[in-house]
């Protein structure tokens, strides 16, 4: 039963049993979204040094939303 | 056709139709929801930056340049150096303080398919005993009205590892990383991110100059060959502009754990807030914490297959809070501009088990970061 729920509930979803709302942000309303205060990353080279720091000497690393690579963190 | 099997085609069908809409379409990791999918702006830019602490000095220069060919195309390189004057508590308690460079460059193409941005990038970090290479495709593409931006990404990265006074290389790592994110607008002032990633690791994961404890003795530490992670990221961003005029407020959570037992939490809080037509300016903290991996130990009391003393690895804390200030000056012609930002950040990192051998105590140290951006968009 456990592994059936989650299948019905894919189902439902995927088959249009659910149906999403209309988008309710028009694209005229996001004016102040497109500011640069509104955004995650606003420098993307110091964002990208920041997390290189973090990588070399925190045990964490990931999900950051910046694209990764190797670095030498030896 | 039975029932079931119907269904099972109809999924398949569904599902076919959901991933080949995903792979005609996906998005470029820095995709602005609040706009229809753009390239970004063709731009140069010259980093300072610096990292200060723990005995541990790295600065250098980054140069960037990006450039569009046509609509649809955008290229990007990027050269980064990183002196590296070394005399870290690993070093000072068992080697001797060093002084190396660090070489990172990176290529990266930007090819936008109507709302879907595919992003290809390479990356190659090179210092005297490491090189590590990789190369990334990231897909991000726009649904729901342009309310939802759905994001998916792999990179596939190789290290080679040598140690000082051995001819060649001594071992390899290899990475495997699997991300995907979803951004979605909210309302007109509110904007949310969930993003995850799976990272496995093959091959050398440790130092060959790092020393573990056992008995109180030194002994090269001995890690597992493999890592598998998982993080998980949810950001918020709101504007404040009810409270404070032209002004927004951030917050970020990230969980992450790991098969070395390593478990991590980092949260970090920002504002931001446009001063006059010219400047702006940004302020965050940020506090981290993690437990330590199963096989770290600060002086380990029996013989085991795996030992580490890498402080990474241990239970510690770091908690920084940081500035940074804009200035924008417009160029000659319409969409040119020049931007300055300076931005420096203090963090403190606290461990609970790991001795500083000197003095017989937890490790504690201070450290700065600062970085500085000239960059202009033509």
């Amino acid at each position: 039963m456990h592994r059936t729920l989650p299948l019905l509930a894919l189902a439902a979803l995927l088959g249009g049993c659910v149906t999403l709302p209309e988008p309710w942000v028009k694209p005229y309303e996001r004016e102040r979204l497109s500011d640069p205060i509104m955004q995650f990353s606003r420098h993307g080279s110091i964002d990208r040094h920041r997390e290189h720091i973090h990588t070399v000497r925190e045990g964490a690393r990931g999900a950051t939303g910046v694209q990764g690579g190797g670095c030498g963190c030896n | 056709m039975p029932r079931l099997q119907r269904l099972r085609v109809h999924l398949r069908e569904r599902w076919r139709a959901l991933l080949s809409t995903a792979l005609a379409g996906t998005a470029a990791p820095c995709m602005n929801p609040a706009q229809a999918a753009t390239l970004p702006d063709d731009r140069a830019e010259a980093t300072y930056h610096l990292y200060d602490g723990g005995g541990v000095q790295a600065s250098g220069p980054a140069l960037l340049v990006r450039k569009s060919l046509g609509d649809r195309v955008a290229l990007s390189a990027q050269y980064y150096v990183d002196a590296v004057s070394n005399a870290s508590i690993d070093v000072v308690t068992y080697a001797s303080p060093f002084k190396e460079k660090r070489i990172a460059t990176d290529f990266g193409a930007d090819w936008l398919v109507g709302n879907t941005t595919l992003s290809l990038a390479y990356n190659r970090s090179e210092e005297p005993d490491y090189i590590a290479e990789g190369v990334g495709l990231d897909v991000a593409t726009e649904v729901y009205g342009g309310m939802t931006t759905v994001s998916l990404g792999f990179t596939r990265a190789r290290d080679l590892v040598g140690q000082k006074l051995t001819q060649g290389w001594i071992d390899r790592a290899l990475h495997w990383q699997y991300r995907a994110g979803i951004t979605q607008i909210l309302s007109p002032r509110w904007l949310v991110s969930l993003n995850a990633e799976a990272v496995a690791d093959e091959g050398f994961l440790g130092s060959p100059y790092r020393a573990a404890r056992v008995f109180g003795a030194a002994v090269p530490e001995r890690n597992p060959r493999t890592r598998s992670s998982r993080a998980v990221k949810l950001r918020s961003i709101n504007d404040t502009s009810a409270l404070v005029p032209r002004s927004s407020f951030r917050a970020e959570y990230r969980y992450y754990w790991d098969n070395w037992d390593v478990k991590a939490h980092t949260t970090e809080f920002g504002v931001a807030k446009h001063l006059g037509t010219r400047f702006m300016v940004e302020g965050l903290v940020r506090h981290y914490s993690q437990s330590k991996a199963l096989f770290y130990s600060d002086d380990a009391q029996a013989e085991t297959v795996f030992v580490s003393r890498n402080r990474q690895l241990s239970t510690f804390s770091t908690t920084a809070v940081g500035a940074k200030l804009t200035a924008t000056w417009p160029g000659a012609t319409p969409g040119t501009e020049l931007r300055v930002t300076g931005s420096l950040e203090r963090k403190q990192f606290r461990f609970r088990d790991f001795t500083d051998l000197r003095s017989n105590r937890p490790y504690a140290y201070d450290a700065n970061v600062v970085q500085v951006v000239v960059s202009g968009s033509f």
